[in-house]
């Protein structure tokens, strides 16, 4: 029995590293100036903790494989070293990963919250709510409304609460259910929930930012690929969460001001 | 020497009324069985729910019979609603690690067996003993209640995220009365383990035998006794936190809950709290609760393996320091379940460091059960493989915890199946693999009849292999970036990924009908089993000093005294290649 | 349009339930009022709704459907207007027939849904996603449900009269109005015009009740078989 174990765990261990080693199931494209960084992170972190993994469950295997049910007379006996050189192992191996990956890789994580926002970045405000996410952009005056939570009306679209017949400025504003930027322009959300707690993630712009209701967070990137991409709420938000998404169109910057002049005669 | 054995703290003759001996007993074996029945029905129903979940997931429109029955709102014709699957999902995870991953491995197996592994006639405190179980048994009762009333049972998730969970019905459906009943539960239960923990630290302090010393405890004694002191802690966080969730909701106070909050085209009349508070507070007892979980496992496969293997680990003193440093380290990283949460981002790199720090003592504790299989003779019983098993499954989860402990690397994975394959590996699956492993060995010894081995070993490498089907394809998912607690998948890149859904949904299916064979294994065992000798294992600790089942007062009219170390296996003794505790025996040989 | 050919219908059907149905024990035939809804001012421009969030509604239509919290038409008419007796009538016990409420392009069929206390309101689901009722009563009881696509119609009753808005929790956008009404003489204006018939001889007070510009009341008596006309006008804002 003990050298069934051992030939299962083996096989499973090799069956479970099989789709990881292959690349069968990977993160998509990266699209951001950041990402990169986050993806070596991981990679790197998949290769140590993959060594990890197959060493403890092979050194498992071959354990039991040969120590169970010795015959008779078998005396049993310590291995050479002791736990001394388990407890020395494990500071040496860990230690040093820990140091590796906790110390030199926060870079990736200081690269996405540490480093300032351009100046000339495009502002837009993005509102979560149950169970949609509305994007503000401040439109031709350059200036964002003032936000009234009690004159939100959904029902006539007025999902930011802005106060069009007292306040000139959040007239023109320019309210969309997509993201529209242009590429290679740092973003710079300005994120706010509506009513409970709500994320934003972007697989491909490896972004992942909680909406914390009360509190105004955040973010900014660049989108280095035009296409459609994927905002999802990751943060349990209530009967629509599964539903909770819109899309991060990526434009050249001919479309976006395309797409913006469209939206401007709209309001 | 009698005069110099403890005196006996409880003088009271054993219980005659059914009541008193069955239902209401002061008598830690009764109320640790009574643990374990509930810890057992709960799991049962936990797994239940996780099969209607996974079936939705990957056949939303197919109905499920029967289900309407029992909500008519929430699975109207069969089909699963969005909230209802939300239901399904806080329900599971809220009886699976407050019921089941808490109850079973510390207050049942703790209670059962803590006193009598350091010699004591009871817990130190019978009637909070008592009162522990009953009070759990209420917050049992109290969340089953939710079920049944017609706003159905809370959405918003175990950890409660307010304001969702604070802001009523309007938030959704579940979130009124379901989500009062939740909190309630989580309060009683709360209180529960209060008196639990705080019973077990002073038996473990005051009721030792004679010549009992801390460092001659068993090592599942200590797991326990640490585990009570993390207990103490996190659940007097956590109580606060669900008392003052409840009066956010019932007496419209705002500790969660900003200003300027529009839910369901309705202005909130709250100001002022903070959404961030009840992560914190929650997370603050959350992660000490993974520990909670999973020390008395380790405890018990410990335990477990070192009588399998007969020999003794390399170090049980490193094994017990590893645990301690585990215990005190789980105070320092709650937040790397919040990198992403808002909290200042400089604060994710402190909470960083000392969650990759966690991984020292946790390659240590496995170093150590790996280096003590060499030069083993290692016995092989449905206890020592799911023991084994145990060491397996906490690598494979462990490891995934490198990636979650990275702040950048969180920024991807958070929230996705990744997550949720992490956690079930090492908290759900390693700790329940521990259960089963105290099952095998000790159900012996709580109902006198032993467990049949045959349907043990082929219960395990059912669920063995099973549950790595399972859960290993979690984390595929997370890597393409899968985002969990949806109930149905509209969106597009989800295509490709559903084979791979079908495939869980499946071993799922398979590991849970597995555990039929462990059910049948104990209705039938506990009636028709063979008669548990004294010591079927040969054992050296104190349980196997005393009858199968132990008398009412454990160990008559006797008390124990301590000779040696708990594990003294690899030796030349009398009875053969162990000396007990408390034989008075000279140690010869040894490793 | 086949959504206007909808709602045609259904304002047709209501009309029409409201001619079959006038209750027992009541002379047919009797005074007609009827009239048109008009404004003045200038409303709120209806703005296109981005369904890009939900792909199997938002490929029902070539051009985005709009906002319907007011929707005007030629000559200055209302839309959506429930015009009602209010005060006059006797309450009525509710009519066998059910209403029915649609939910197709993850819109509300109709917008304005008028039907009396207790009357069977069957909510249907033609979408190949998950909708979520929640009529935002105060009066009523709220209540909050989830209807996946395959699953049966809905039944529901309100026993007490109240405009109870209603909104579904999935698609924020989503918004419509329950009027629940103590008896039978109402209608929803359609280009501006209604026509409450079969109105015994009396006093009544007739009121229109629009969700964005709220209510309006008239006094008319009725003789014999007479038709009176009467016309509301509301005061329209630009936002």
């Amino acid at each position: 029995m003990g050298k069934l174990f051992a030939v299962v765990l083996v096989i499973i261990a090799l069956v479970s590293a099989y789709p990881i080693v292959t690349h069968k199931y990977v993160q998509p494209e990266d699209i951001s100036t950041h990402g990169h960084a986050i993806d070596e992170q991981l990679s790197d972190t998949m290769a140590e903790s993959g060594f990890a993994f197959l060493g403890a469950q092979f050194l498992l295997a071959f354990f039991v494989w040969k120590f169970t049910e010795r015959k008779d007379g078998a005396k049993v006996r310590h291995m050479p070293g002791g736990a001394k050189v388990m407890v020395v192992a494990a500071f040496i191996l860990v230690g040093t990963e820990v140091l590796a990956l906790g110390v030199f890789g926060q870079k990736a994580w200081a690269s996405v919250y540490f480093a300032p926002a351009k100046s000339d970045d495009l502002q837009v405000q993005v509102q979560a709510g149950q169970f949609a996410f509305y994007f503000r952009y401040p439109g031709p005056d350059g200036k964002f409304g003032q936000l009234h939570p009690d004159k939100i009306d959904e029902g006539n679209s007025n999902f930011f609460g802005l106060d069009p017949a007292n306040d000139v400025e959040s007239r023109d504003d320019v309210v969309a259910a997509e993201l529209a930027i242009p590429v290679d322009r740092e973003v710079h959300l300005l994120m706010h929930a509506k009513d409970v707690g709500h994320s934003f993630y972007v697989r491909e712009l490896r972004l992942q930012q909680d909406f914390v209701p009360g509190l105004d967070l955040s973010l900014h990137f660049t989108a280095t690929k035009t296409g459609k991409y994927e905002i999802l709420c990751t943060q349990l938000c209530g009967l629509g969460h599964y539903n909770m998404k819109a899309y991060l169109d990526v434009m050249s910057q001919d479309d976006y001001d395309k797409w913006m002049k469209e939206k401007v005669s709209e309001q | 020497m009698q005069e110099a054995s403890p005196a006996p703290v409880h003088v009271h003759a054993p219980p005659t009324g059914f009541l008193r001996k069955y239902v209401f007993s002061l008598d830690h074996k009764v109320i640790g069985l009574q643990y374990y029945g509930l810890a057992l029905a709960a799991v049962t129903l936990g797994m239940v729910l996780s099969w209607l979940m996974r079936f939705h997931l990957v056949w939303p429109t197919i109905r499920v019979p029967g289900l309407e029955l029992i909500s008519k709102v929430g699975a109207p014709g069969g089909i699963i609603t969005p909230e209802y699957y939300l239901s399904l999902l806080t329900m599971h995870g809220t009886l699976m690690v407050f019921f089941v991953l808490t109850n079973a491995p510390f207050a049942a197996f703790g209670n059962f067996f803590l006193p009598i592994q350091i010699g004591a006639e009871d817990m130190a405190f019978p009637r909070f003993n008592m009162m522990s179980f009953w009070t759990t048994f209420a917050a049992f009762l109290v969340l089953m209640l939710a079920f049944f009333i017609p706003d159905g049972p809370p959405i918003s998730g175990w950890t409660a995220y307010a304001p969702l969970s604070a802001l009523g019905s309007d938030a959704g459906p579940g979130l009124g009365w379901g989500q009062n009943l939740w909190a309630i539960s989580i309060a009683l239960f709360c209180v529960g383990s209060l008196l639990g923990a705080l019973n077990f630290i002073a038996t473990t302090l005051d009721l030792r035998a004679k010549g009992m010393t801390l460092m001659r405890m068993p090592i599942c004694t200590w797991a326990w006794f640490i585990t009570s002191c993390i207990a103490l802690l996190a659940f007097a966080v956590l109580l606060p936190a669900v008392l003052l969730l409840i009066l956010d909701r019932l007496a419209g106070t705002s500790f969660f809950i900003p200003s300027g909050l529009v839910v369901s085209d309705r202005l909130q009349p709250h100001a002022g709290g903070s959404p961030l508070l009840w992560q914190h507070l929650f997370w603050f007892f959350g992660h000490p609760e993974v520990y909670i979980a999973i020390l008395p496992s380790m405890g018990i496969v410990s335990h477990v393996l070192i009588n399998s293997m007969r020999k003794p680990l390399l170090s049980a003193k490193v094994i017990i320091y590893s645990m301690l440093s585990i215990g005190f380290l789980s105070w320092m990283v709650w937040g790397h379940h919040m990198f992403v949460s808002g909290m200042n981002p400089f604060s994710s790199l402190l909470f960083s460091f000392p969650t990759l720090t966690i991984t020292i003592p946790a390659t240590i504790m496995t170093l150590i059960w790996l280096g003590s299989l060499y030069g083993a003779n290692i016995r092989i019983t449905s206890a020592a493989l799911f023991a084994l098993g145990f060491i397996s499954m906490f690598v494979s989860g462990g490891v995934s915890g490198f990636f979650l402990a990275q702040p950048s690397i969180d920024i991807y994975l958070h929230a996705t199946y990744f997550v949720v394959g992490h956690f079930h590996m090492v908290m759900g699956v390693a700790s329940i693999f521990g259960v089963f492993a105290g099952t095998y060995f000790w159900f012996g010894k709580m109902t006198g009849r032993m467990l049949n081995e045959t349907l043990g070993k082929i219960h395990f490498w059912a669920t063995f292999i099973g549950t790595y089907c399972i859960f290993m394809p979690f984390h595929y998912l997370g890597l393409v970036g899968n985002i969990r607690r949806y109930s149905t998948f509209v969106d597009d890149f989800m295509g490709p990924l559903m084979p791979l859904h079908k495939f869980i949904t499946i071993a799922a299916f398979f590991t849970g009908a597995a555990q039929l064979i462990f059910l049948y294994n104990l209705a039938h065992s506990r009636f028709f089993g063979k008669p548990a000798p004294q010591n079927p294992w040969e054992g050296t600790t104190l349980e196997w000093s005393v009858p199968s089942p132990p008398p009412w007062n454990n160990f008559g009219d006797k008390h124990p005294v301590i000779y040696h170390d708990p594990y003294q296996y690899g030796v030349n003794g009398l009875k053969g290649d162990y000396v007990m505790q408390d034989s008075p025996e000279q140690i010869v040989g040894g490793v | 349009m086949r959504i206007k050919q909808l709602v045609t219908t259904a304002v047709m059907l209501g009309v029409a339930s409201v001619a079959v149905f006038a209750g027992p024990g009541k002379p047919a035939g009797g005074g007609t009022v009827s009239g048109k809804v008009t404004y003045e001012g200038t409303p709120a421009k209806q703005k296109p709704i981005d369904m890009s969030k939900e792909p199997s509604c938002a490929k029902q239509y070539t051009t985005p459907t709009a906002t319907e919290t007011v929707v005007t038409g030629a000559n200055n008419s209302l839309d959506n207007v429930v015009v009602y007796v209010s005060a006059g009538a006797p309450d009525e016990g509710a009519p066998s027939q059910a209403v029915t409420f649609d939910q197709k392009g993850c819109r509300y069929l109709p917008h304005v849904l008028a039907f009396q206390i207790n009357q069977e309101l069957k909510i249907v689901n033609d979408d190949q996603t998950s909708h979520n009722i929640h009529p935002l009563a105060k009066v009523n009881h709220e209540w909050n449900k989830s209807q996946p696509p395959g699953t049966p119609p809905l039944s529901e009753k309100f026993s007490e009269a109240e405009f109870i808005p209603v909104k579904c929790n999935v698609h924020p956008w989503m918004h419509g109005n329950f009027a629940v009404l103590k008896n039978s003489h109402f209608a929803v204006s359609k280009d501006g015009a209604f026509t409450l018939p079969n109105l015994p001889a009396g006093k009544y007070t007739i009121t229109a009740w629009h969700e964005s510009y709220g209510t309006q009341t008239q006094d008319v008596t009725i003789s014999g078989s007479e038709t009176k006309a009467v016309n509301f006008v509301f005061k329209a804002k630009p936002y």
